[in-house]
């Protein structure tokens, strides 16, 4: 374990930027922390904490210097390695010939600071969807460069502990920082890692330093505000296809598909024709869809999920069920941020709990 | 979740085609219907044109330039896969733009995708095929397969049902099938909703065919493909023959938009359609298909 001074960390990014990263971390902009494209330590929030509850995202004073003592906001690693819209192939059409072109993405590669342990596994499970099938991402994903930091500040709807994702950053990371009063303590995880902290003044971190690190993500697994049982699934959420309580949720639920935006793993998209005005040139996009919309499961002459009802149902199985069979691992990693962002306040935890609680009790609706 | 294995040499590979899209040309148009038509294309690129090859049921994803994307099957024999054929009924934005195209106009090919027809699994027994309206497209090809191959099964039967004689697809090729019977080894049933007076087969829904027919269900594989309220009296049908569900596969239908299981809009439970079927044997997703709007 590496120490590095509190005023050391500014020259950090700067090294990043040196060595020709574009560095994405926390920012604050329209009252929230979100990622984004940042040029030193003075973007970073200072002092800023957060609150979150249901449907509820306040930012607070916190009157100190620390840099990452919020919990994370709407954005995720996705909107920069799967960004919402970004055009995949192009095509030309000149003296009766058509050409198509599909080529990978050509830029810096990018520097993520400031993501937790339940967004590199977010990352994680959205590699088991693009790695192998979309070369723009795949291109993007393994040139970038992740100084994470251990989770210290969970929020009102935070259940990583639950879902086995953090709060303690154990995978995909080359740099993990856990943030003390005066420093850091850097976990070095990567030759890259290695080669970007040689940049700055580090030195061999103290036990002491060790020991309030350790404390630092022991102690937040208490305080995270949610939790769920994952047992039994994805069984659980099949034989409960049938059950009222998707009526229930339905009903409140406005279909509006904020959660699949600020979910850290949601994947589907569309596909987009756009042409030139000339008539020339086209392109083909990949743009982030929603599950809750109408069009979503469109053919001829029907939509098939056409009730509120049924797209929920599809969301939320989908999430903690039908992932583990389609990729091997939940859809979830417990970051809370669907509960935050909904406006009526739906709680995935609250949902699956209600089921379970019911399972095998309840007349199910004949089909 | 069940999944049968049908043998990997019929498993395709999704990623390699995911992002390729071949220029193709249209060589021919037929008119198959009122609002349906076959177009019939070959690869610009020689290279193409050799390296192509699809199997039974599998669909290509067919781009027009400047509107976008659709799922076709592609209904012609695998063994000239040098020239393809596609079967579109123009009912969207993408099969309506279809409509206007004709000899000469260039299209975009990404394909093939998707789990085909297990053409070994009726081998030794009979081949039975169903095939409601456009649901003939997708099963062409594996008819073609039958005939080349006929010595590997034992009876193989077409029963083909539409609304009416004039949405019946590929008739010149089905009255053929039906004079050559006997050279073919292929014994064909064709029914419409609503006959005309010049309709010489039979009158009903394609339910209508089976007790026409005597068949062992136990030596019998199924393969059914047809619009949804077909494919539900078919298998229900089916059922009462005696088949079981083991022995039936059926062809789904959902919004396919990328083919490799990345973009979600064909899942149907924990399957996504484009890759893990549009084929499945009845017994994987009949539970899936027993749930109103999954």
């Amino acid at each position: 374990m590496r120490y590095l001074d509190r005023q050391e960390f500014g020259k950090l990014i700067d090294a990043l930027v040196a060595a020709g990263y574009d560095p994405i971390g926390p920012t604050v902009r329209d009252g929230a922390v979100v990622l984004d494209h940042i040029e030193g330590v003075e973007d970073l929030p200072r002092g800023v904490g957060v609150q979150q509850g249901p449907g509820t995202y306040r930012l607070a004073d916190r009157g100190d210097d620390l840099l990452f003592s919020w919990a994370h906001g709407p954005r995720a690693g996705k909107s920069f390695l799967f960004p919402g819209r970004e055009v995949l192939c192009s095509a030309k059409r000149s003296e009766g010939r058509l050409d198509v072109e599909c080529a990978p993405v050509d830029e810096r590669p990018l520097a993520f600071v400031g993501l937790r342990s339940c967004d590199l596994h977010a990352i994680g499970i959205q590699d088991k969807v693009f790695l192998d099938t979309d070369p723009s991402y795949a291109k993007r994903r393994e040139q970038a460069l992740f100084i994470s930091v251990n989770c210290g500040v969970p929020n009102g709807t935070c259940f990583c502990a639950s879902m086995g994702t953090g709060p303690r950053c154990t995978v995909g990371f080359d740099l993990a920082l856990t943030e003390l009063p005066a420093g850091f303590v850097v976990e070095v995880a990567s030759p890259h890692g290695e080669q970007v902290l040689e940049a700055v003044k580090s030195r061999e971190a103290t036990d002491e330093e060790m020991f309030a690190a350790e404390a630092v993500t022991s102690g937040a697994e208490g305080k995270m505000g949610r939790s769920l049982d994952t047992s039994d699934m994805p069984d659980l959420l099949y034989r409960n296809r049938q059950n009222p309580r998707w009526k229930d949720v339905a009903a409140r639920c406005l279909a509006c598909g904020n959660c699949t935006s600020a979910c850290p793993t949601c994947f589907c998209h569309d596909i987009v024709e756009g042409v030139s005005v000339d008539g020339r040139s086209a392109t083909r996009a990949r743009q982030w869809a929603n599950c809750f919309s109408e069009e979503f499961t469109h053919i001829v002459g029907m939509e098939i999920r056409a009730s509120r009802e049924s797209r929920y149902r599809q969301w939320l199985t989908h999430k903690f069920a039908a992932w583990i069979d389609q990729f091997g691992t939940s859809g979830c990693v417990g970051c809370g941020r669907c509960i935050t962002w909904c406006p009526v306040g739906i709680d995935v935890t609250e949902e699956v709990a209600a089921i379970r609680a019911t399972d095998g009790k309840v007349e199910v609706m004949a089909s | 979740m069940t999944t049968v294995d049908i043998g990997t040499l019929d498993v395709p590979t999704v990623s390699a085609v995911g992002t390729l899209t071949r220029v193709a040309t249209i060589r021919r148009v037929v008119q198959e219907t009122p609002d349906t038509f076959t177009y019939w294309m070959t690869f610009d690129d020689p290279g193409d044109r050799a390296a192509y090859r699809f199997l039974p049921g599998q669909f290509n994803m067919l781009y027009l330039f400047g509107i976008g994307e659709v799922p076709i099957s592609v209904a012609s024999d695998t063994e000239m896969a040098g020239r393809i054929a596609h079967t579109i009924r123009s009912t969207g934005r993408v099969t309506d733009a279809f409509r206007g195209l004709k000899a000469g106009d260039q299209v975009g090919v990404r394909g093939p995708f998707g789990r085909p027809w297990p053409m070994r699994v009726p081998r030794e027994g009979n081949l039975m095929i169903v095939a409601g309206g456009l649901g003939l497209a997708p099963l062409r090809a594996a008819i073609y397969q039958a005939i080349r191959h006929r010595g590997q099964f034992r009876r193989v039967l077409v029963l083909v049902g539409a609304r009416g004689p004039e949405h019946m697809l590929y008739r010149k090729e089905l009255d053929t099938w039906i004079k050559s019977a006997r050279t073919l080894g292929l014994e064909t049933l064709l029914t419409v909703d609503e006959a005309d007076a010049d309709w010489p087969y039979d009158e009903g829904v394609v339910t209508t065919l089976f007790p026409k027919i005597t068949i062992d269900p136990a030596s019998t594989t199924a393969f059914v493909c047809g619009p949804e309220i077909m494919m539900h009296f078919a298998l229900k049908g089916l059922k009462e023959m005696g088949f079981a569900n083991e022995h039936v596969w059926v062809s789904m239908e959902r919004n396919m938009h990328c083919g490799i299981k990345v973009c979600g809009h064909c899942q149907i439970g924990p399957k996504f359609m484009c890759a893990d079927g549009p084929v499945f044997r009845y017994d994987e997703v009949v539970d899936l298909m027993e749930v109103r709007e999954l």
